[in-house]
């Protein structure tokens, strides 16, 4: 399965928060929050297990609520396409402080590797694009990786999308915890939010 | 004679009814600060008072379901949300409301109703019919409004109880308050 000079994910996810500071990730439901649990479990972190095709749309509600952090969205492209929608509802609000990257492995990695739209036809940093979000990028070295994780800092020149073509190779399983009252709660009180 | 007739304010005139504005209100109140919505007529005069306001964002929506997940970001951001869309929408959301049982966060949707009294358009009738049973399966308590006198009433106790008990509540606005749409040749 795995092919030549593909990025691999956990490589990506990494470097994307080496140096996260103030930053909240959200992953896609998926491999892609198994990922940001292997690059080390957050406080900011919070991981789907379900409702798949929101990821995108959480990181827009978070981001208008919280406009002085950085907040970014990693997920896959079968996530991503299931909310294909969201990117013209985020390109409209515009919000300043999202970025949203894309881990593409051009399959259906969890459910037995079965081809997604992209390996062929769909191109997300086209519709990213033309949804209004102007800084959309395909990346695929670890330079660009690098500084996309520099561009997601700047809270004010956002919204963005990057476009990552990845090893399609499954990885052992990193699991993050599964209760989403302990997630949420748990970075609301980072943010200085309290219960009820 | 209009099947339009019942509705008690605002059909024959320009004038709106003054529910919408009642709403808005209770919204505010609430310190609602994000309002997704997929447009319907019955909602109109509620969306023109959001995107006109300064304390709230009204943010329209390609699907009814992205709104769901807008509001767990924005309450996890410390916003709350109201979700406004027509019935129809309802059916969109399914998978997307199992995160109000997840994330337990504040939920309330206002849903205008189609597909009942009087309705026009038999292809309103099958997803209009279903509403209530699909929200409450899906674990979303239903209240109703019906009559413009009882609107306030009734979506004041919704608010009460999706910000303060954390309970996920949908209102439906009946056709018969808003009226039935009329399609003219």
């Amino acid at each position: 399965m795995s092919k030549a000079n593909l990025l691999d994910r956990r490589d990506v996810v990494k470097a994307l928060l080496a140096n996260r500071k103030d930053a909240i990730a959200i992953g896609g439901l998926g491999a892609s929050t198994n990922d940001i649990t292997a690059a080390g479990d957050h406080a900011r972190n919070f991981y789907l297990w379900g409702g798949m095709g929101g990821a995108a749309m959480m990181g827009l509600g978070l981001a208008l609520a919280q406009p002085k952090l950085p907040v970014v969205v990693i997920t896959g492209d079968g996530e991503m396409l299931m909310g294909m929608g969201s990117l013209a509802t985020i390109g409209l609000q515009k919000p300043a402080n999202l970025s949203i990257i894309v881990l593409d492995n051009e399959c259906y990695g969890e459910t037995g590797g079965q081809t997604s739209h992209t390996a062929s036809v769909a191109d997300l940093v086209g519709v990213a694009k033309a949804c209004g979000i102007t800084d959309s990028r395909a990346i695929s070295t670890m330079a660009e990786v690098e500084a996309f994780a520099k561009a997601m800092q700047d809270i004010s020149s956002g919204p963005r999308f990057a476009n990552v073509k990845i090893d399609s190779a499954s990885l052992d399983r990193v699991l993050p915890v599964r209760d989403g009252t302990f997630i949420l709660t748990r970075l609301r009180g980072d943010l200085g939010l309290g219960p009820i | 004679m209009h099947v339009r007739a019942d509705a008690p304010t605002g059909t024959a005139s320009t004038e709106a009814p003054g529910w919408p504005d009642e709403i808005f209100d209770i919204l505010q109140r609430f310190d609602v600060r994000q309002v997704p919505y997929v447009p319907d007529a019955g909602h109109s005069r509620l969306i023109q008072r959001v995107l006109a306001s300064s304390s709230m964002r009204g943010i329209p929506l390609t699907t009814e379901e992205e709104g769901v997940a807008l509001m767990v970001g924005a309450w996890a951001g410390g916003e709350r949300c109201a979700l406004l869309m027509q019935s129809s929408g309802v059916g969109n959301c399914i998978n997307m409301l199992s995160l109000t049982q997840i994330f337990r966060f504040p939920f309330l949707m206002l849903v205008t109703m189609r597909g009942e009294w009087g309705e026009f358009n038999p292809w309103q009738v099958p997803m209009g019919t279903t509403t209530p049973d699909v929200l409450e399966l899906s674990g979303i308590r239903v209240l109703r409004a019906s009559h413009a006198q009882e609107v306030r009433e009734v979506v004041e106790a919704a608010a009460s109880q999706a910000y303060n008990a954390l309970t996920p509540t949908a209102v439906l606005l009946s056709q018969r308050l808003i009226g039935a749409k009329v399609f003219v040749k």
